[in-house]
């Protein structure tokens, strides 16, 4: 007899386990070598078990349970079916690479003890897998409100610095405003029956009304988790705030839980979707995208520029999302089906590559002391493995074909291309037009990854100090080659991996995916279109015409190679500083996008001593949206100030005249 | 797979890497005799290649690996590009691994090579060279892609063979919305070639330049596999646009060997009229200060959308 016979008690084991290892953190706090070198190891072990377990029960039918654990009278509904089993697999995959390099990582230093960091790590793990699995709104919030709280700890880890508190409570402050909307949908959502299991809103009746606000109400709150624009600000902030494995889990892991959100409200608790719902999460994803990668290119701090990158990514998934509810509303379940895969794998593929590259910076964070592009350069020549397999990264979020980001983006250009046969006849205008900003948003993510990659690691070294940078420890390189395997992996085998999302989708849209007779090295997303791509020849014949180049050139026409200094048109004497700095990278962008950016320019004078140019490049809709609602709400605070007097009497009068109230009210 | 199809599919190889640098050669000289120079010799650009071949290479004391492997995949790209893009036949077995949109991004990671390695001297104009280049590039791409729509729309499908064969073998008719996005195709393809009016390929002025400045380094055989890689582009372009624009006399595979056969020179013909046409606007034209480049490419991307809603509003 199998010792584990359901794969959600085998989930829930595991998530216990993880717990259990935050916990045991405490037992030697302050002890680096206990809580690096088992600890740690031991919640990536965990999560790669997971990430089998959900891999194996990805078909399964779906399965529950009931915990009575929690408050009397409300136990916790579990559930495991297909879409979970996707985001668990999300979770526990991504997560083994991180929890490894982690285990490097984590060194004494200024801020949390390590035994509470790892108890604060493994809580957010844990909590992400039951945002996963809960089936029903009491269970979700909980471990929504765990998620938020554990993440708002790892994230002020140096707590010491005003600007980190500062990141930590925006972070918290939008997280509740986010939170506070999915409890109103989840509200709406009951229809009256005062049930709040999952089960009791599938089987909810709402007018379309009602369904609508539930639609809206989650968006609003699941898209302030995923950062989208406008409710974004907080992670620029708060990404680069976290240390480098955390940044990784927040963005590549955290930000799917929204994802996930919004998917089982839209497709699952809701149900008949109206098409025009689709056009909401179809307009702010691509507004978002182009949005999060206009200033990612603008950034001067590594991490900044992943997080707003993230940003980017996010646009992309919300605006397959939008795509997928306007085809499947509007009855074309073959393209519906086709953008919920791009959506699915872009987050897949978005977990793997943007925890690699935070992984990355989070190496060269370490042995640089330095987030300023400005500082760096050169590292390749000291950190060759870092620098490689970053490498592997960037070029995966540039969307390069052979490699995964590619994939989601072709799948989502193929849903797009075809959306002009919507029966809308503005829509199918204006879909295309979609198209436009992706590839606009595809082309910049190439940009940026360039300017990312070629100033961390290319050209001269533009400190002194950076000659001692040393390369990642074995721990740490495991876990960034475990994430670039996964990067190759989803890249060269798609046919695999949709085979594998099959079931998700056919449970989200309830349609049936049109198989095509194609061999399994070919993907062919819709067979009556004829377009197919297939990596894994085109990776072959790349790396087959480079070889033969190779060959040929030495068998033909070999020479020596000398070693010189740069000729660089002969001028002679130059220095690291007359390198393109992350500014000078990112001026095109800002002279093209203006409009996008507040500027403030600092121009010196040609009779200034020292002489100093700056610029800084802001957030239009902070200014315009988040500053006024701050003075607003600083305003009104101060208004109602005047019931706090501090008296005791004072306040037992509110709560009787509070009473007579109420009593008046209901009797 | 037919033996035919391999037969096409190597003998485009073979006419890509062949006659690139004698499409070169050729708009250099129609360029010099419109400019009432004396023409240099049609097989210079073959010589320059044999000539960097036969030289030691020198490489700069800090080049990393990236720096000495670029140029390999830069050329092995460009090579792929070839053989996806029908230029003789549309019976190419190789399409089936890539559509019109991979060719897009093969053509982004040639190009993310080609920045990268520029950039791994750390030297002042590698890093200039490639960030202008990827600026040209993020412009261009989009516009590209959108031409590319246009057509795939018209066929409703996104491989290249696939809307050749349909272009070709419909009645003789003009699509408005392909003559729209055949502006924009021209004008792409000037800016991703680095030619008059966004880069000028005669020149090394510090201050304009962007494809030479990121070849500074290069020397020998790596230069000499930039520079191919470099005509193949060019080459490739003008079959994109002659699939897209021009697909008639391309060998379908019913019309068999004598089909094949005559479309070769059907395409020396294009290649003829292209290369002059192009020799054409470059002396016509002025070069552009690198920050209208932007405006240039702006419109290119505007004349592509333009052909997309004709295209969505006449369904023609």
């Amino acid at each position: 007899m199998p010792l584990i016979h359901s794969s959600l008690s085998a989930c829930l084991g595991l998530i216990a386990l993880w717990g259990l290892i935050g916990l045991a953190g405490l037992l030697r706090p302050m002890s680096v070598g206990f809580v690096g070198r088992t600890l740690f190891p031991l919640g990536a072990l965990c999560g790669a078990a997971l990430a089998l377990v959900a891999a194996v029960s990805l078909a399964a039918p779906s399965e529950q349970l009931t915990l009575t654990v929690g408050l009397p009278d409300l136990p916790m509904h579990m559930r495991r079916d297909a879409l979970t089993s996707l985001f668990i697999f999300l979770l526990g995959a991504a997560s083994a690479g991180i929890s490894v390099f982690a285990a490097g990582y984590f060194r004494r230093g200024h801020g949390t003890a390590p035994g509470l960091l790892c108890l604060q790590y493994h809580v957010f793990l844990a909590s992400m897998g039951l945002v996963l699995l809960a089936n029903d709104a009491y269970a979700f919030m909980v471990a929504w409100e765990t998620m938020a709280l554990s993440s708002y700890f790892l994230v002020t880890t140096q707590h010491g610095l005003a600007e980190i508190r500062r990141a930590g409570f925006l972070y918290l402050l939008i997280a509740h405003v986010g939170a506070i909307a999915i409890l109103l949908s989840f509200g709406v959502m009951q229809g009256g029956s005062w049930q709040f299991t999952f089960d009791a809103m599938r089987g909810a009746h709402l007018t379309p009304q009602w369904a609508a606000t539930a639609f809206l109400l989650a968006l609003f709150g699941f898209g302030a988790k995923a950062g989208l624009v406008p409710l974004h600000v907080w992670l620029p902030e708060a990404h680069p705030a976290a240390p480098s494995p955390v940044s990784a889990l927040m963005s590549g892991v955290m930000l799917k839980t929204a994802v996930y959100g919004v998917l089982r409200v839209t497709f699952d608790l809701l149900g008949h979707a109206q098409w025009w719902w689709g056009l909401v999460p179809l307009t702010f994803g691509l507004f978002s995208a182009l949005y999060g990668v206009v200033f990612a290119a603008a950034q001067t701090d590594m991490k900044r520029l992943l997080a707003y990158s993230s940003i980017e990514n996010m646009g992309i998934i919300f605006t397959g999302l939008g795509l997928a509810i306007v085809f499947l509303g509007v009855g074309m379940p073959s393209l519906g089906a086709l953008a919920l895969i791009a959506l699915l794998y872009h987050s897949l593929n978005h977990a793997f590559m943007k925890s690699l590259l935070f992984l990355g910076t989070g190496a060269v964070l370490h042995s640089t002391g330095e987030r300023n592009l400005g500082r760096l350069g050169g590292l390749i020549h000291r950190m060759p493995w870092v620098a490689w397999l970053t490498l592997i990264g960037a070029l995966a979020m540039a969307g390069l074909p052979p490699l995964n980001g590619f994939v989601s983006e072709w799948l989502l250009l193929q849903a797009f291309l075809f959306s002009n046969e919507v029966p809308q006849p503005f829509i199918n205008m204006l879909l295309p037009l979609g198209a436009a900003l992706i590839a606009l948003a595809a082309a910049l993510a190439a940009y940026v990854m360039v300017k990312f990659f070629g100033v961390i690691f290319l050209g001269q070294p533009r400190e002194a100090s950076l000659s001692h940078a040393h390369d990642a420890g074995v721990l740490e390189r495991i876990g960034l080659i475990w994430l670039a395997l996964g990067c190759f992996a989803l890249g060269l085998l798609p046919t695999q991996v949709i085979g594998a999302l099959r079931s998700v989708v056919e449970q989200l849209s309830g349609a049936e995916l049109p198989s095509a007779h194609a061999p399994w090295w070919l993907l062919v997303p819709l067979p009556e279109r004829r377009a197919s791509y297939s990596p894994l020849v085109f990776f072959l014949a790349i790396a087959a015409v480079v070889v033969v180049t190779m060959f040929a050139v030495r068998l033909f026409y070999h020479r020596r190679v000398r070693r010189a200094p740069p000729w660089d048109c002969g001028f002679g004497g130059l220095s690291a500083r007359m390198q393109d700095t992350a500014e000078g990278f990112g001026q095109p962008i800002r002279h093209i996008f203006g409009p996008f950016f507040a500027m403030k320019r600092e121009l010196p004078s040609p009779f200034d001593h020292a002489p100093r140019y700056r610029v800084t490049a802001g957030d239009r809709i902070w200014l315009a949206l988040y500053l006024p609602l701050g003075t607003l709400v600083r305003r009104v605070a101060d208004t109602v100030v005047w019931l706090q007097q501090g008296r005791i009497s004072t306040y037992l009068l509110y709560s009787f005249v509070t009473l007579v109230v109420l009593l008046a009210l209901v009797v | 797979m037919k033996p035919i199809e391999i037969i096409t599919q190597v003998l485009e190889l073979i006419a890509a890497l062949a006659v690139a640098p004698l499409f070169l050669g050729w708009i250099n000289q129609c360029r010099a005799w419109l400019q009432n120079r004396r023409a240099p010799s049609l097989l210079l650009p073959y010589r320059g290649i044999r000539k960097l071949f036969h030289k030691d290479a020198v490489i700069a004391e800090r080049a990393s690996p990236l720096f000495r492997v670029a140029p390999y995949i830069v050329f092995s790209a460009m090579v792929l590009a070839a053989a996806i893009i029908p230029s003789m036949g549309t019976e190419l077995p190789f399409t089936k691994a890539a559509d019109a949109i991979a060719l897009v991004g093969l053509l982004a990671t040639a190009r993310v090579f080609l920045s990268l390695a520029a950039m791994d001297i750390g030297t002042a104009f590698g890093t200039l060279g490639a960030r202008r280049e990827m600026m040209v590039g993020f412009l261009a791409e989009p516009a590209l892609l959108m031409v590319i729509f246009v057509a795939s729309l018209i066929s409703a499908t996104t491989a290249l063979p696939a809307i050749t064969e349909n272009l070709a073998t419909q009645h003789l008719g003009i699509y408005p919305s392909l003559a729209f996005t055949a502006v924009a195709f021209t004008m792409v393809l000037l800016a991703e070639n680095a030619r008059i009016p966004i880069d000028n390929p005669a020149t090394h002025l510090e201050l304009t330049m962007i494809h030479e400045a990121m070849m500074l380094e290069y020397s020998a055989r790596h230069l000499a596999l930039m520079e191919w890689a470099a005509a193949l582009k060019l080459f490739n372009y003008a079959c994109i646009g002659f699939a897209l624009f021009i697909p008639w006399g391309v060998s379908t595979g019913e019309g068999g060997p004598g089909a094949l056969l005559a479309s070769i020179p059907l395409l020396a013909v294009k290649l003829a009229v292209a290369g002059a046409a192009l020799a054409l606007i470059e002396t016509l034209s002025a070069k552009l200060r690198v920050f209208r480049a932007p405006e240039f490419l702006a419109v290119a991307f505007l004349f592509a959308v333009l052909g997309l809603l004709v295209h969505l509003l006449l369904a023609a």
